[in-house]
C-alpha cells in the first residue's frame, strides 16, 4: 500500500480534525452538548451527604466486650466493600482489624507495668485519616491524596503498585494487592465471597485501604464499622468543636497511634474517664 | 560504531546466547509474575519491598560511581584513567538501565508507570528518582558516545560535551542521594530514618562501583587486546580502599547510636539482621557473611603490597562486591521492614521465580553491557584514543 503526499495530507488533516475537535463535533451531531453544559450539571451532591473539615473516629474499646463485638465491625465493612480472602497472612488484603495493645501502641509498652485490662484488650486498627500523611508525601502519581475532608483517599485506577506508600505508612494500614482480587482460588472458590455490586472491586497489582466509607458519607450514611458498633466508634467531625466526636475526645482520656511521628491520626482511643 | 559489536569470535557469541538464554527463561517467569501477581515472590503485607528494590538500590550505587573516573580525569587530569573512563560511563549506563527494570519488575500495574509523567508529583522523591536516573541515563549515553567517537576518529572530542562531563559530577552524586532519602525521609521506619544514610549509600557506592570496575578491567585485559593498564587499576584500588573505610565507619555510626542511646526501635532491626530477634533469624548468616567478606577485604587493600599484585586485589574486590550487595541489595532493604509497623515479625526471603527474574535483570544489564564495552574494546584496539 502506498499514498501520495496529497493523499497524506487529506487524511492528516481529517484525523487532526476528529482527533482535536472530536468530543465537540460529536456533541454538535448529537445534540447532547449544549443541555448537558447549561442545564444540568454533570454531578450532584447529595442534600444528604454528611460533611466536615477533618473527619476522625473516637474509639471506645471499652465498649467492646465479646469478640462479636469487633467482627460485627469487620464484617460491615468487609462486606461492603468487597474485601478479598485469599486464605494466608502474607497476601492479606484488610481495611479494619484488631490487634493487642503491646502491637497497637508499640512506642508505649517496652517493659511496661501497666493496667491488665488494658493490656489484655484489642484494639480496632483502620487507617489513621492523618492530618499529615506520610502516604501522601511519598505517592509518585497522588494515587493516595488527602480530600478536604480529611479523608486519606486511594484511587486504585491511578495507583502503579509502588507500594512505597506501604513503606512510608507507620501505621500499617495499607495493603497490595499480591494476587487478583476478583480471581478464584485453587478450588475455584472467588475470592470475594459475596460481591457487593454498589462498589467497585480492585484490580491486581494495585494498593488500597480504609476510605473511611467516602460512599456512604456522600449519601448522608455513617461509615459502617460505626454504624454497627453499638456507639464504640464514634464518627464526626474532629474540625467541629460542637461535634460529638469532638465531646467525647475533650471529655475522656485518649491516645493516638505513634502521636511523635508527627502525622497527627484522626483516630483516637479512649482509655477512661469517659462515663 | 554500534556494527563493532556485530564482529566478535566464537567465546564472544556463546556470551551473547547463554545471556539471551538466561533473558528468555527469565522472561518466561516475568510472564507468570505478570499474569499471577506479585503474590509469586516472597513480598508481603509486612515486608512490601524485597530483592527488586534492594537491587534497584545497589546499582544505583554502581552507577553513580562512574564519577570516580570521571572526576580525576576531567576534573584534576589525571591522564592514566584517559583511557578507561568509558568503561565507568558504559559501566553506569548499564547499570541504570538495570535500575529502571527492578523497578519496572517490582510494579504492581507497570503499564500505568507513564502516570509518574503524567501526573507529576513534586512533594515524592520517587518523582525526583525518576527525574535523576533518567537525566544520568541520557548523560553517560551521550557522553560516552561521542568522546569514544572522537577517539575513533582521532580528534577532541567537541567542544559542547565538556559542560555536560561537568555537570556528570553532580548529577552523579545526586542520583544516590535521591535514591537514599526514598529511604531516609520516611517515618516510622527506624532502620532508614538516619541522616547518614545519603552519606552512607555514596561511601559504598564509590567501594562497591570502582570494585567492580577493577574486576572488568582485568577482564578486559584477559579477553581482548586492550590493556586498561596497571597504574589506573592500582588508582582506582585505593578509591576503593578509602571508600571502603568510610562505608564501615559510617556503619559503626549506626550501630554505636542505636546501641549507646538504648533505644530499642533503633536496636530491633539491626539485632534482627545480625543476631536474630525474637526467634527469628534468616538473614542472620548472610550479614554475618557480609561482614567478614568486608573485613577480608580491607584487610588485603590496607597492605600496598597486597593491593600491588593484581591476583590478590581481585580477590579484594570479589569480596567487596558480595559483602556490599548482600549489605545493600539485600540486608538494608529488609532491615527496614523487620520488626514491622507493630513490632512483629515477618520474615522475607525471595521465592525461585523472584530469583530468576533478578537474575534475568542482571542478564539485560550484562547484555548492555557487553555490546557497549565490545564497541569501546574495538575502538581501543585498533588504537583510537585521543588525549
Amino acid at each position: 500500500m502506498s499514498i501520495n503526499r496529497r493523499q497524506f495530507f487529506r487524511l492528516a488533516g481529517v484525523t487532526a480534525v476528529l482527533g482535536i475537535g472530536g468530543a465537540s463535533v460529536l456533541e454538535a451531531l448529537t445534540g447532547k452538548g449544549e443541555a448537558s453544559s447549561s442545564q444540568t450539571p454533570r454531578f450532584t451532591t447529595d442534600p444528604k451527604g454528611i460533611t466536615g473539615k477533618r473527619f476522625g473516629f473516637a474509639i471506645d474499646v471499652g465498649k467492646l466486650k465479646t469478640d462479636e463485638d469487633y467482627q460485627k465491625c469487620f464484617r460491615a465493612c468487609n462486606d461492603i466493600h468487597n474485601i478479598p480472602e485469599f486464605g494466608n497472612p502474607k497476601d492479606e488484603v484488610k481495611w479494619i482489624w484488631k490487634d493487642s495493645y503491646e502491637h497497637t501502641f508499640p512506642t508505649v509498652t517496652e517493659d511496661q507495668i501497666m493496667n491488665k485490662e488494658l493490656r489484655e484488650k484489642q484494639f480496632i486498627l483502620l487507617c489513621n485519616h492523618c492530618e499529615q500523611p506520610a502516604c501522601v508525601r511519598v505517592c509518585p502519581t497522588q494515587a493516595t491524596y488527602k480530600r478536604p475532608d480529611g479523608i486519606v483517599m486511594q484511587d486504585m485506577h491511578r495507583c502503579i503498585g509502588c507500594r512505597f506508600c506501604m513503606a512510608a505508612c507507620p501505621f500499617g494500614a495499607r495493603s497490595f494487592n499480591y494476587r487478583d482480587p476478583r480471581g478464584k482460588d485453587a478450588n475455584g472458590m472467588p475470592f470475594i465471597k459475596k460481591e457487593n455490586p454498589q462498589f467497585p472491586t480492585r484490580m491486581i497489582g494495585v494498593v488500597e485501604k480504609c476510605t473511611l466509607c467516602y460512599e456512604r458519607l456522600a449519601v448522608g450514611l455513617l461509615p459502617a464499622c460505626a454504624e454497627v458498633s453499638n456507639g464504640a466508634i464514634v464518627f464526626g467531625d474532629l474540625g467541629d468543636p460542637n461535634s460529638e466526636v469532638r465531646k467525647v475526645i475533650e471529655s475522656s482520656y485518649t491516645i493516638r497511634r505513634k502521636p511523635e511521628l508527627g502525622t497527627q491520626p484522626s483516630i483516637y482511643y479512649v482509655i477512661g474517664g469517659r462515663e | 560504531m554500534l556494527e563493532k559489536a556485530l564482529i566478535g569470535g566464537k567465546r564472544y557469541w556463546l556470551w551473547i546466547g547463554a545471556l539471551l538464554v538466561i533473558i528468555g527463561v527469565a522472561m518466561t517467569q516475568y510472564l507468570r509474575q505478570f499474569s499471577y501477581g506479585l503474590g509469586i515472590t516472597g513480598l508481603s503485607r509486612d515486608v512490601s519491598w524485597g530483592l527488586y528494590i534492594g537491587q534497584f538500590t545497589f546499582l544505583v550505587g554502581v552507577a553513580a560511581s562512574a564519577v570516580m573516573l570521571v572526576i580525576p580525569y576531567y576534573l584534576h587530569d589525571f591522564k592514566k584513567f584517559g583511557k578507561i573512563v568509558i568503561l565507568g560511563e558504559f559501566l553506569a549506563v548499564s547499570a541504570v538501565t538495570m535500575c529502571v527494570l527492578f523497578i519496572f519488575v517490582d510494579m504492581g500495574q507497570p503499564m500505568r508507570i507513564m502516570n509518574v509523567v503524567l501526573h507529576p508529583t513534586p512533594n515524592s522523591i520517587m518523582f525526583w528518582d525518576f527525574i535523576v536516573l533518567t537525566g544520568y541515563l541520557i548523560l553517560n549515553i551521550v557522553i560516552g558516545w561521542t568522546t569514544l567517537h572522537a577517539d575513533k576518529k582521532g580528534v577532541h572530542p567537541p567542544q559542547w560535551v565538556k559542560p555536560l562531563i561537568y555537570l556528570s559530577v553532580p548529577w552523579a552524586v545526586s542520583i544516590h542521594t535521591v535514591t537514599a532519602f526514598l529511604y531516609s525521609g520516611v517515618p516510622g521506619r527506624h532502620f532508614w530514618l538516619t541522616a547518614i544514610m545519603a552519606a552512607r549509600f555514596l561511601a559504598s557506592a564509590f567501594a562497591g562501583g570502582p570494585a567492580l570496575l577493577i574486576i572488568l578491567a582485568l577482564l578486559v585485559r584477559k579477553l581482548s587486546k586492550f590493556d586498561p593498564g596497571y597504574e589506573p587499576i592500582q588508582a582506582l584500588g585505593k578509591i576503593v580502599t578509602y571508600a571502603m573505610f568510610a562505608n564501615v565507619f559510617f556503619l559503626g555510626l549506626e550501630i554505636f547510636t542505636a546501641f549507646y542511646s538504648n533505644i530499642p526501635g533503633h536496636m530491633a532491626p539491626i539485632r534482627y539482621l545480625y543476631t536474630g530477634f525474637e526467634g527469628h533469624g534468616k538473614l542472620v548468616s548472610i550479614m554475618w557473611t557480609s561482614s567478614i567478606l568486608a573485613v577480608l577485604s580491607l584487610t588485603i587493600l590496607v597492605f600496598p603490597a597486597l593491593r600491588r599484585n593484581e591476583n590478590i586485589l581481585v580477590v579484594a574486590c570479589v569480596s567487596m562486591f558480595i559483602s556490599l550487595w548482600i549489605d545493600k541489595g539485600f540486608g538494608l532493604i529488609v532491615g527496614g521492614f523487620v520488626p514491622n509497623m507493630f513490632e512483629g515479625v515477618t520474615e522475607y526471603w525471595p521465592t525461585a521465580p523472584e530469583t530468576m527474574i533478578t537474575i534475568g535483570v542482571w542478564a539485560i544489564g550484562f547484555l548492555v553491557l557487553t555490546v557497549l564495552y565490545k564497541v569501546a574494546i574495538a575502538v581501543r584496539e585498533e588504537g583510537g584514543y585521543h588525549e
